[in-house]
């Protein structure tokens, strides 16, 4: 890649990081650590990648994007903001009662927003049917899936892959962001997802493992997927719970809690210097 | 008795779907593996491009209804009533019904008239379960005639739909002539003494009762609801008023059904007596259906033996 290019998704990925914290902070809640792990992954997708246009949110031929893994809200609504969707200002109302942006992202009220989520397992099969539609329309549209690693522990997530698999949904790739941690803890110790790769592979999909913080790594599995015909692709994506801030890094603790005043100023004061 | 022709609402359910996809390009159908029972198997002949199986995954099913959904089709998602609302229903509620989506999950084998196949299939709690889901709209028809304009009703009303459709064949209501409209409720037979409410499988049961009684020397309206959600209170209300006393007849647990809407709407704006004819909250079993019907009380005599019980209470 381009070390221009590379210059402004890292920077762009930094403000996405910054809205995250904004947004958390302001809101005294959400969900931080996952937010933060998928940042590179969306703001290489929103910023390089996906066609879409802030100015006509909904046009019929854009590329889409599931946040299966709804509850890292704040990472999506922030990579949104930083697209030109809605103002950056508004992250900090998430979650409030007045606001539009709530803990887990609603398709009616957020301009962007492909696709209702929150429950887990549920966005995928919804990015599966986005997929046929393009199928059945033979429009060349691309839909992306973002998975939590623990998300896969979901039994709805596997009838999706094989549907997909089956009805070679070459138009789907799938990330797993795999940053290890969920509430309860490791992965591995709560119910092991693990291997996850070989799951995928099982089930049909075309398999990349890669850096999810690594910008060339993000493009050449993302092409890679773009090429491979006849099946869906899954790129699972090691990631670090926290990434870019850190005291949160592969903390479990911060899954689900928000900074107060004192880690908010050394949480920016880190992504500064990013 | 025997010469009058019977069809159950999934065959009247499956030609609809047909009849529709040749008019509308944009209708895409979803089974999971139960094609051939709930009948969309008409639609998967008729358009093969269009009808996808799922395979025995409700879950997915309903998520890759609402994902379709969004690029542009209207989706009709079936199977059992009992694996749509009763396994699917959170994806209903979360994928579907909460971002609006235009998706009509079409439930066939609802109901004890399920018969042989025992309790596991015999779903007598989808309407309490999607009344409970803001915005949904239920349609249970009557007859081959209802469920024919009620598919087309449902895939012209943008948004969710829940369509429950029977397994046994039952005899024609209505005649051409019969217009269906979402919401409202229908006056079958005019009455004073009492206002019989039914619903679906249960409305030709309700139509026999009032004639029995009618020889008896009870007056009995016979009102058909066909839309569990929105409930049509106007018409209830002006029973309640009209008759001082209601009887609700429907093939679902007497708890959150047809029973609880017309009891909610006459408690808060006409009371009077409410009595409920239904499943009586506990499991089916296996047997034919029409003995099935008749051990749970879901028949003609019944309905009489309760509006009995109402016109004491009513006094």
């Amino acid at each position: 890649m381009d070390a221009d290019i590379k210059n402004k998704l890292s920077e762009k990925a930094a403000n996405v990081r910054k809205g995250i914290i904004e947004a958390t902070y302001s809101a005294k809640s959400g969900h931080p650590g996952g937010s933060l792990s998928c940042a590179d992954i969306l703001a290489y997708l929103y910023f390089k990648e996906m066609d879409i246009d802030p100015a006509d949110p909904s046009k019929p031929g854009r590329d889409r994007l599931v946040l299966s893994k709804g509850h890292a809200a704040p990472a999506l609504y922030s990579v949104l903001a930083e697209r030109g969707f809605f103002p950056a200002e508004d992250l900090k109302t998430l979650r409030k009662s007045t606001s539009y942006l709530q803990g887990h992202p609603n398709m009616n009220y957020v301009q962007g927003v492909d696709m209702s989520t929150g429950s887990l397992g549920q966005g995928i099969s919804a990015a599966v049917g986005m997929a046929l539609g393009g199928k059945i329309k033979n429009a060349p549209f691309r839909v992306y899936a973002i998975l939590g690693d623990g998300e896969i522990e979901e039994g709805q997530v596997w009838e999706a892959a094989m549907f997909a698999s089956a009805k070679k949904l070459d138009n789907l790739t799938v990330f797993v962001d795999n940053n290890n941690l969920q509430i309860d803890g490791a992965v591995d110790e709560v119910n092991s997802p693990y291997p996850i790769a070989e799951k995928w592979q099982a089930f049909g999909f075309n398999t990349l493992e890669i850096d999810g913080h690594d910008f060339d790594e993000i493009e050449n599995a993302v092409n890679a997927a773009k090429t491979h015909k006849n099946g869906p692709t899954a790129i699972i994506a090691k990631t670090v719970k926290g990434k870019g801030v850190s005291f949160m890094e592969n903390k479990v603790s911060w899954h689900g809690a928000a900074p107060n005043a004192e880690q908010y100023e050394q949480a920016m004061t880190e992504l500064m210097q990013k | 008795m025997s010469d009058i022709v019977k069809t159950a609402t999934r065959e009247a359910y499956g030609k609809a779907l047909v009849e529709l996809g040749g008019i509308n390009k944009n209708v895409v159908v979803l089974d999971a593996d139960l094609a051939e029972a709930t009948k969309t198997i008409m639609f998967k002949k008729a358009f093969p491009d269009r009808f996808f199986d799922c395979g025995i995954a409700e879950c997915n099913l309903i998520g890759v209804a609402a994902g379709l959904s969004t690029t542009g089709f209207t989706v009709f998602a079936s199977s059992f009533a009992m694996f749509a609302a009763g396994r699917a229903f959170e994806q209903i509620r979360n994928t579907v019904a909460y971002p609006k989506l235009n998706v009509k999950i079409a439930a066939t084998h609802g109901g004890i008239s399920v018969g042989e196949d025992g309790a596991s299939h015999q779903c007598c709690e989808d309407f309490a379960l999607m009344r409970s889901i803001p915005g949904m709209v239920i349609i249970n028809p009557a007859d081959d005639i209802e469920s024919r304009q009620a598919v087309f009703a449902a895939a012209e009303y943008e948004g969710p739909v829940y369509l429950r459709f029977g397994r046994l064949p039952v005899p024609r209501i209505f005649d051409g002539s019969y217009k269906f409209e979402i919401g409202k409720g229908v006056t079958l037979k005019k009455g004073g003494d009492v206002t019989i409410i039914a619903t679906g499988l249960m409305v030709g049961a309700a139509l026999e009762a009032a004639e029995t009684l009618q020889n008896e020397g009870v007056s009995a309206a016979v009102i058909n609801m066909p839309t569990l959600k929105p409930i049509d209170r106007d018409t209830i209300v002006e029973a309640a008023k009209k008759t001082s006393l209601i009887i609700t007849v429907e093939e679902h647990n007497i708890i959150g059904g047809l029973g609880s809407a017309v009891a909610e709407v006459v408690c808060e704006s006409a009371p009077v007596p409410v009595l409920r004819v239904g499943v009586n909250d506990v499991f089916g079993k296996s047997g034919p259906a029409l003995e099935l019907l008749d051990i749970y009380g879901l028949n003609a005599a019944n309905i009489v033996e309760k509006v009995k019980e109402g016109i004491k209470i009513k006094g």
